[in-house]
């Protein structure tokens, strides 16, 4: 098995999976109900190779693992490089896990053009893992880029009524800032002269250039994440999106620009980030507690939970601004447990929205009385959106918080602060869906979650509960990377440091 | 004094299509029926074999008619992509006029004699070389655009063609005229030795280069003296159309790096502002008047006048790694044009043509694989990766970055955001939209080009970029070495 080109595999299944769905032909009925099948039985057989990373991976150390090198392109440095740390690791199994998920929930939702849409979700998970196993700059950029246009015809085509506004949002906003990225990346490869991210890391950048390079990263992964004020894409585009769509807006796509930032901006440009890290945790804050506050005002179940991804996103770039060991890991480990919840908690609405086909708040109400299956699992999530201990919520946060605290006494409570209103505004969604009187006719008529939705909702149960419970495998895998980031982080901040006290001596 | 036969072989492609195109003519006009569509696919398959002399005879550098003509692997890579397209091109265009019923025999002739002329501009190592193949290729494009001759659209972008373009060449001998005035010839390798010495050069000099540039600048419909470019491409024929934004774009481009770098290129420091201010006006006029268009012919026309504007910044770079960029962004470029040209005209709904943005509306529902092609083609366009269109983009913006024109390449990276937004649009209308007439399928050519074009920009990552980066990469080499 070591020999074998795992990561390769992972990311290119999925395609060859496309390459069925392509060759199915016959009515309507039949290829609609085979892209199904070719599409989940992809995804799963992706996600059982990725587990071989689980198993297989070696917690020891900090280096790439799995690592496959392939020359590509001649004469300009740029070849096909993947491999995987502590850090991305994760990541790549959050895709691999997501992704056979969202196939079911788009299972009896979508009935015109399934191929296409399946289709669609192969592609975009080819990309995803792509991306968090690219060790070359070059190629983390196509793939980071490529996700926009699966993602662009999901929103557009599946979409709601608003889809081709919220579509183009969504894909112009991310594309200008991944342009500056390219720009940013370009810099860096006639600085370092090359693009392999291993190599990239141990380069030290002037300190005017990291400065502009930082921006420019900047650009391209606050759109991403989303951080305020940059984020009115993310509202638009969740509320326009088909359920699955959402599932891996929320769980992956917003975890690219955290993960752009862990990977590129804090190692490559340690005098920057340092330099920055005020305005981030400004930035950060605000989307906190002001992303909290409109949430609490939306009547729209789609858009609230939107909002609260800003909200708990910025948590994640506190997190990880706070450089130290327990914030980059409580960050990761966010972006883990948010990446499950925020999916789970887009697929329950899914769920209700499948039956009434509405998201308007107030059109629900009693649910518990007829579904109290679906409210017992929404509750589960709810509270892990909120932060219950014993749920993967909890962990995260806590682990920011105590970040934030060594570092900025007013940012761990201001980001508290955040907290108290992020129960609030899911409480009060929970108690006028869930609870109150039934009253409407067309509520009452309402069925409770099929054996199908059932089994798409038990991974993400056990998961969250396990996260939140017993969180030390996740944290054992990522911790030796996290440290060693953050050490050759300081070494690099005393080299700059012990550079300008040279300047200052002469 | 007797002179030799001056060394035939370096101009073997040229002399076998200005034989060809002769003999096909005497064939047309002798041919008894109606052969246009015989004289048409021997037209494509000569300006192949010239393809193939090209390889065999090109290579290394050699100069001959007395220093007039010229081939390397700069010739070679950019007569490769003119005879491709233009022979490509030619098979899909005398399709559609016979569909038009408007196909006459002249159509195919006037196309090689323009591939000649190209060719033969892009060998040129002389001034008046240069103008001689400029016109040839010239008067067959002021023909071919006002071919649909009973139409007052056709007439008038022929017209409209010529006259501007007649300008145009007035203004490039005007230009030709001051610098051989001032520098004492118009051999390149003579300009170039004279200003290689590093001396000060003269104004006059300075100002005929103006006026050469803007000539050039037509000719490849940069802003600002792209006026011409949209009325002739929506005016022109659809086939007409589509070799107009592919094969004389590539030429003109070609010519345009080799005038600027082979005589002049130790003048980079008085025209490089020049190119500059071009570059960004074609990218934002290119990027927002596509914006408002409706019909797509004129669409195409900004979008390649866009086009033009990223290419030229790999020509204002003016070393190596940039005119590299430049050839790799045409082949790319011509691809995508191609298959995109290849879906246009085959843009045919209850019975006759159209052109309008909105008639592919809903075009996913009901041709999905024409559908997919053009989404493919527009991504691309975009600059979206993994497809073609991004690599082209990135060794242009790589070459400003690391000669230091990173302004150059940010404007660049806004402005494609801008062109993002129109080629967006088409794809939303074909995947978006509620369905409107249906189109009916596909020609046979039109399909084979089409499907060939979008897999080559989906898989150009892997084949074949590489060899594309070697051979541009030698061919860039070539135009400095001289």
């Amino acid at each position: 098995m070591s020999n074998w080109p795992l990561l390769s595999i992972i990311t290119f299944l999925p395609l060859v999976g496309v390459a069925f769905i392509l060759m199915i032909r016959g009515d309507a009925a039949i290829v609609a109900r085979n892209s199904r099948n070719v599409a989940l039985l992809t995804s799963s057989a992706t996600f059982v190779m990725s587990l071989f990373l689980w198993f297989g991976f070696s917690r020891g150390t900090a280096d790439f693992q799995f690592v496959e090198q392939a020359d590509w392109l001649p004469g300009t440095g740029i070849s096909y490089h993947m491999g995987v740390d502590g850090i991305s690791v994760l990541f790549v199994l959050l895709s691999t896990f997501l992704t056979p998920i969202c196939v079911l929930a788009g299972w009896s939702s979508i009935t015109n053009r399934v191929k296409e849409y399946m289709i669609a979700f192969m592609v975009l998970e080819t990309m995803m893992v792509g991306m968090f196993c690219a060790l070359d700059f070059m190629l983390f950029y196509i793939f980071f880029e490529g996700v926009l246009v699966p993602m662009f015809i999901l929103i557009g085509v599946w979409g709601g009524p608003r889809r081709i506004y919220a579509a183009f949002k969504f894909f112009l906003y991310t594309l200008a800032g991944s342009l500056l990225m390219l720009v940013a990346l370009l810099y860096m490869y006639f600085q370092a002269g090359t693009t392999d991210i291993p190599t990239l890391l141990h380069h030290a950048f002037a300190p005017t250039a990291q400065m502009w390079l930082f921006l420019a990263l900047f650009a391209s992964f606050a759109v991403k994440v989303p951080m305020w004020p940059v984020h009115t894409w993310l509202p638009d585009a969740h509320v326009e999106a088909p359920t699955a769509a959402s599932v891996i807006l929320a769980g992956v796509l917003l975890k690219m620009g955290a993960y752009g930032f862990v990977r590129f901006s804090v190692p490559m440009l340690p005098q920057a980030s340092a330099d920055f890290t005020p305005i981030v945790f400004g930035l950060s804050v605000v989307a906190v507690i002001y992303t909290s506050l409109v949430a609490l005002v939306q009547e729209d179940m789609k858009k609230l939970i939107a909002y609260s991804s800003v909200a708990h996103m910025g948590f994640v770039t506190i997190g990880i601004f706070t450089l130290t060991p327990q914030g980059i890991s409580g960050a990761l480990f966010q972006m883990l447990s948010h990446g499950v919840v925020a999916g789970a908690l887009f697929l329950c609405v899914g769920v209700i929205y499948d039956r009434l086909h509405t998201r308007e708040i107030s059109r629900y109400g009693g649910l518990v009385h007829r579904m109290p299956k679906y409210a017992t699992v929404f509750m589960l999530f709810m509270m892990a959106s909120v932060g219950l201990p014993g749920t993967s919520g909890f962990v995260g946060e806590l682990l920011v918080i105590l970040g934030a605290f060594q570092v900025n006494t007013w940012v761990a409570a201001l980001m508290a602060t955040g907290l108290i209103f992020g129960a609030a505004y899911m409480l009060f969604l929970y108690r006028r869906i869930i609870f109150g009187k039934l009253e409407k006719e067309d509520v009452k008529a309402m069925q409770d979650m099929t054996g199908r939705e059932v089994l798409m909702f038990a991974p993400l149960v056990v998961l969250v509960l396990w996260m939140g419970l017993y969180p030390m495998p996740f944290l054992d895998i990522m911790s030796v990377s996290v440290d060693n980031l953050i050490a050759n982080f300081e070494t690099a901040r005393a080299a700059a440091d012990a550079a300008t006290a040279l300047v200052a001596l002469n | 004094m007797v002179s030799e036969i001056p060394n035939l072989y370096p101009a073997l492609p040229e002399i076998l299509l200005a034989l060809a195109g002769m003999a096909l003519l005497m064939l047309g006009v002798f041919h008894k029926t109606d052969g246009s569509r015989l004289i048409g696919n021997l037209g494509a398959a000569v300006m192949i074999v010239a393809a193939v002399l090209v390889v065999v005879f090109g290579g290394a550098r050699q100069v001959t008619f007395n220093g007039l003509f010229v081939t390397d692997s700069f010739a070679v890579y950019a007569k490769l992509m003119v005879l491709i397209s233009s022979a490509v091109t030619l098979l899909l265009a005398v399709k559609w006029l016979e569909q038009e019923n408007i196909i006459r025999f002249e159509f195919p002739i006037l196309i090689v004699f323009a591939a000649l002329g190209m060719c033969a501009m892009i060998s040129a190592n002389d001034f008046l070389a240069l103008y001689l193949g400029l016109e040839t290729q010239s008067l067959a494009l002021y023909l071919v655009a006002a071919f649909q001759r009973d139409t007052v659209r056709s007439t008038e972008a022929g017209l409209k063609y010529f006259v501007l373009g007649a300008l145009a060449s007035g203004v490039l001998l005007y230009g030709v005229s001051l610098v051989y005035g001032f520098a004492g010839s118009t051999n390149f390798d003579v300009l170039a030795r004279s200003f290689a010495a590093g001396e000060p050069v003269s104004p006059g000099v300075v100002v005929g280069l103006v006026f050469i540039i803007c000539a050039l600048a037509f000719k490849c419909s940069a802003v600002p003296f792209h006026m011409w470019t949209p009325d002739v491409y929506e005016g022109a024929p659809t086939p007409v159309t589509a070799f107009f934004s592919v094969a004389p774009k590539v030429a003109a481009l070609a010519l345009f790096l080799r005038v600027m770098i082979s005589p002049f290129g130790d003048l980079l420091a008085q025209w490089q502002q020049v190119i500059i201010a071009i570059s960004i006006l074609s990218m934002l006029v290119g990027g927002f008047a596509a914006i408002v268009q409706t019909n797509i012919k004129r669409l195409m026309a900004y979008s390649s006048i866009g086009h033009v504007g990223y290419a030229l910044i790999g020509l204002a770079v003016g070393n190596q790694a940039g005119v590299s960029a430049v050839l790799i962004y045409l082949a790319i470029y011509l691809l995508m044009n191609i298959g995109t040209f290849a879906v246009i005209l085959s843009m045919r709904a209850n019975g006759r043509m159209v052109e309008g943005i909105g008639d592919l509306a809903g075009l996913s529902k009901n041709r999905p694989i024409m559908a997919a092609a053009i989404a493919v083609m527009m991504f691309s366009m975009a600059g979206v990766p993994p497809f073609a269109g991004f690599f082209g983009k990135f060794f242009i913006f790589k070459a400003a970055v690391d000669a230091g024109l990173v302004p150059l390449a940010v404007v660049g990276v806004l402005t494609s955001v801008v062109a993002a937004f129109y080629y967006l649009r088409i794809i939303k209308v074909v995947y978006f939209d509620d369905p409107a007439d249906q189109f009916e399928p596909m020609p046979t050519h039109a399909r084979f080009v089409l499907g060939v074009t979008s897999v080559a920009v989906v898989i150009f990552f892997l084949f074949p970029l590489p060899q594309v980066l070697v051979a541009a990469g030698n061919a860039a080499k070539a135009l400095f070495g001289a």
